[in-house]
């Protein structure tokens, strides 16, 4: 996959590591990582961590690492105008084709709540953002294609709040890709007894767009600490996609991860929670609405490296037509990581005949005095449920419509945020009206 | 739980081996040679010394299947294992017949006593031959087969030859190749349409020699509409040396058929057994694995059911026990291939000490299907801090109209029930092992009657030990 990376003046000409305008560092930190993006092997068929997936045109030629064009400032501000995610927030930045359009919450500031451009808070705080980029390894599978995130670093945000600050409002993030090749990069610190809320929404400009997007977000929790992060990813219908997350939580820390897959052509999601201090508690949350030949694949660890953790994942993902979707986890017990409690569970929802869900939950446990339990289930709409509401008068397509909705429900409630959950909702249930709209 | 110190089962029953008075030996280590020596001593025809063969060029570019695999199968050296043992091809029909020491093994095992008291047949295999077999004369009599898997070949080759290989493919995965290149014993078991054999045929595999490999072929078909219950035991002495037992069990139930295969698993800790199993079941047929693993050192063994017919079923029931020293990575595999196919999976395993049991699933619903069920739950028990459990199921359904679900969970033995039954005037062994008896109660239950008594028991003597 020796891919070339084509890009107007500031970038790139030819294949190699970003050369857009950074600090040393991370020049070469760059440039370190183009080498091992090139010297790793593609996964191969017997990858057990890539199991399941489809390999073939796994990255098309078309995808190949053209990073897209600046864009035009009409076309920038209209991009800045369709960013709408909440009403209220405490922040906003909007960057399109990796590139900043727009930045609001800079008085966020006054509260020593730093929330930056990433190469813009590397360049005025290196030594913070320095020990934390990247910390958590892409143990998952996608280790090749977290370095090719490194390698071509450039957008995305820095968002550091200090100890003891609460911030209320959410913080929000568009990333727009209008064509080529995107990076986007979320790197959260909170410090002790902190607490904030991220939304990331990822978008291309055309639904039917195309390209490639490989983004990196890691959280990383002091003690005490709390952090909320949502990722909406809504690429176009050609869009190929990699996610690698990660939360690393210390003593009594808290986080919550959603993840709501839309768009995209296949995406592949690696996330990863690591309870390192007594007392830390992870929730891990996706949504999936697979339709068309959409393929999702979603890999995922859940690690108990201290004593009276918890972790409780719950994934859902409806399917119709041709769709696929992957769902491999591990609960992992370290040795004297007593007490922990950890859950997992995956769900699917068949629509279709033609879809294929594949479930492959996992358990390595190395203490005794645990409580792990894991779960999954494939099935289809309830036929009891189903006639129970078509005896009401309700016609089938809202019938199916409902039910699906309930099913879907209840993961973002779990976000315990009614103000975002209603605005999730409303995302989610307008890919099934844009697709009722046109056939069914 | 309090305690870290080991638990350990009575294995002793079967710690105990003779001189070796072997007539036929192939020598250390594995070749051409090897393969061609156990062909021309058994008297094989050319179709399965060629079978053979081949068998043994896949076995050789197999990798090792470390990649998802325990890679303590690494510690196996394949040069170092004898490939063949034997007295003689001929298993004696009475027991008046077979050697002196090695009736005296069976005898010890108890075998010729569970013969006449409940079984229908039995077949005793002592390294690489059976030594002893037969079955009652009112089952032959209505046509049952029950003979070795030489014999079978041999003397029915026109069921025999449409089987064999069927199910399990050489190729399926290097032991099954090896198995395929080497394989001697065994049982071949035919019952006519319509037969049910009412009382169990049992085999039981005893590994008497140093640096052996054992590796039986068993094939079972069950006739439209027949009925069988087929039951393995197996032992061996405790070796510094590691011993290698990798069978192939192929089960074919036709429509309407029954095949219930019941294994007590108690190898010495130094086996690495390495298994492969899978039945076929045409329409409305039902295939039960019942699977106990206690002993060995690394054992792999994943029974499967491949749901051919409409309405086929397919059961795993699965016990394992791992003690210190121990692996046992075992599970199930369901591969639904017909409509309204069902199938279920209940796996319960126990570690104990520095033991580590780990379950592997794998349920397959292909495209196309309707009315498909499959239910999965895996129950794990961990005694001791250092005891280890893992769960690794895959499981693929494509289209709607099909069921699945999974469930597992860890826990360990709640200290306060200990407390409540020490309270009652228990000890603490005895609270321990009602425990763990509670536990497994449900699945050991399933276990013919006198297998089920011997696995209480069992228990009961491990959690004697457990804590002081």
């Amino acid at each position: 996959m020796s891919a070339t990376i084509l890009e107007e003046k500031a970038c790139c000409t030819s294949a190699g590591p970003c050369s857009s305008e950074a600090p040393d560092w991370i020049a070469s930190a760059r440039a370190e990582a183009w080498r091992l993006y090139d010297s790793l092997p593609n996964p191969a068929r017997t990858d057990e961590a890539w199991r399941f997936a489809t390999l073939s045109g796994l990255l098309s030629p078309q995808e190949c690492l053209h990073a897209g064009p600046a864009l035009s400032k009409e076309s920038g501000e209209e991009l800045v105008r369709r960013s709408r995610g909440v009403e209220r927030v405490a922040g906003r930045m909007v960057f399109g084709n990796d590139r900043l359009l727009a930045r609001s919450g800079q008085e966020l500031a006054r509260l020593g709540v730093i929330w930056l451009p990433l190469l813009e808070a590397a360049r005025q705080h290196p030594d913070l953002v320095q020990s934390h980029l990247l910390k958590t390894p892409a143990a998952l599978g996608s280790a090749k294609f977290a370095a090719l995130h490194l390698s071509q670093l450039k957008a995305g945000t820095f968002l550091y709040v200090p100890r003891g600050v609460e911030v209320d409002l959410p913080l929000e993030t568009h990333h727009w890709l209008e064509s080529g090749a995107c990076f986007p990069h979320t790197l959260v610190v909170a410090e002790e007894g902190s607490r904030v809320t991220l939304m990331d929404y990822f978008q291309s400009v055309d639904r039917n767009g195309k390209g490639l997007a490989c983004g990196v977000n890691d959280l990383v929790l002091a003690p005490g600490a709390s952090v909320t992060h949502v990722s909406v990813q809504e690429w176009g219908r050609n869009v190929t996609g990699f996610h690698i997350g990660s939360a690393a939580l210390s003593r009594g820390a808290r986080s919550a991860s959603l993840q709501v897959h839309l768009g995209g052509r296949r995406m592949r999601s690696e996330s990863i929670s690591r309870l390192c201090g007594e007392g830390a508690r992870s929730d891990m949350l996706s949504v999936s609405v697979a339709d068309g030949t959409q393929e999702y694949d979603q890999r995922t660890l859940q690690v108990h490296e201290a004593r009276n953790t918890s972790s409780d994942l719950l994934y859902k993902n409806s399917l119709d037509d041709t769709a696929r979707t992957v769902f491999a986890g591990l609960i992992r017990v370290e040795p004297g990581a007593h007490q922990t409690d950890a859950y997992q569970k995956v769900r699917n929802l068949l629509l279709s005949g033609e879809a294929e869900a594949n479930s492959a939950p996992g358990l390595e446990i190395e203490a005794d005095d645990v409580r792990c339990s894991h779960g999954a289930t494939t099935g289809e709409v309830d036929a009891a449920e189903l006639f129970y509401l078509l005896s009401r008068g309700i016609p089938r397509q809202e019938a199916y419509k409902l039910i699906v909705h309930g099913f879907l429900e209840e993961v973002l409630e779990r976000l315990a945020r009614p103000d975002l959950t209603a605005r999730l909702s409303e995302r989610v249930y307008a890919k099934f009206d844009a697709k009722a709209g046109s056939a069914r | 739980m309090n305690d870290t110190s080991t638990i350990d089962i009575d294995r002793s029953v079967g710690d105990f081996s003779y001189p070796e008075q072997h007539e036929f030996d192939a020598g250390y280590g594995l070749s051409r040679k090897t393969v061609e020596y156990i062909s021309q001593v058994k008297g094989e025809p050319d179709w399965i010394r060629d079978f053979r063969l081949r068998a043994l060029d896949v076995f050789e570019r197999k990798p090792m299947p470390t990649s998802w695999a325990s890679r303590d199968l690494n510690a196996i050296e394949f040069e170092k294992i004898r490939y063949y043992l034997a007295h003689g091809q001929k298993a004696k029909r009475s027991w008046e017949e077979v050697p002196e020491d090695v009736k005296r093994t069976f005898e010890r095992l108890g075998i010729p006593e569970q013969e006449r008291k409940f079984l229908a047949g039995v077949e005793a295999q002592f390294d690489s031959e059976a030594v002893y077999s037969n079955i009652k004369k009112a089952v032959g009599d209505q046509g049952v087969i029950f003979v070795g898997s030489t014999e079978g070949l041999i003397k029915h080759p026109e069921i025999f030859r449409k089987w064999f290989g069927k199910v399990i493919p050489t190729g399926d995965n290097k032991f099954s190749a090896l198995n395929s290149a080497v394989f001697s014993g065994g049982s071949f078991i035919y019952v006519p349409p319509g037969v049910k054999v009412k009382h169990p045929l049992q085999a039981y595999f005893r590994i008497n020699a140093e640096n052996f490999g054992q590796f039986e072929r068993t094939l079972i078909i069950a006739d439209e509409g027949s009925e069988v219950m087929y039951m393995e035991g197996c032992t061996a002495p405790k070796f510094e040396t590691a011993t290698l037992h990798s069978a192939v069990v192929e089960l074919v139930a036709m429509k309407g058929a029954k095949i219930q295969y019941v294994t007590v698993q108690n190898w010495s800790a130094n086996v690495f057994n390495l298994v492969t199993k899978r039945a076929v079941a045409h329409e409305e047929a039902e295939v039960k694995w019942i699977d106990c693993n206690i002993g060995s050192r690394l054992t792999m063994k994943y029974p499967g059911v491949v749901l051919k017919g409409r309405k086929a079923r397919g059961e795993v029931i699965s016990i394992a026990l791992a003690g210190d020293g121990q692996h046992q990575d075992t599970g199930a595999k369901m591969i639904h291939a017909a409509d309204e196919t069902t199938s279920n999976i209940v796996s319960k395993s126990i570690s104990v000490g520095e033991g580590r049991a780990s379950y592997r699933g794998l349920v397959h619903v292909p495209k196309h299907l309707k009315g498909c069920r499959n239910n999965t739950e895996c129950d794990a028990l961990l005694i001791n801090s250092k005891s280890r459990t893992d769960t690794y199921p895959a499981i693929t359904v494509r289209g709607s109209g099909n069921a699945v679900q999974h469930e597992a969970s860890v826990s360990q033995i709640s200290a306060e029930q200990i407390f409540y039954m020490q309270q009652r005037g228990l000890t603490e062994g005895q609270a321990m092992s009602l425990s763990v008896n509670g536990f497994v109660n449900d699945l050991v239950r399933q276990f013919p009657m006198e297998y089920s008594v011997e696995l209480k028991r069992l228990i009961d003597m491990e959690m004697e030990g457990s804590v002081g």
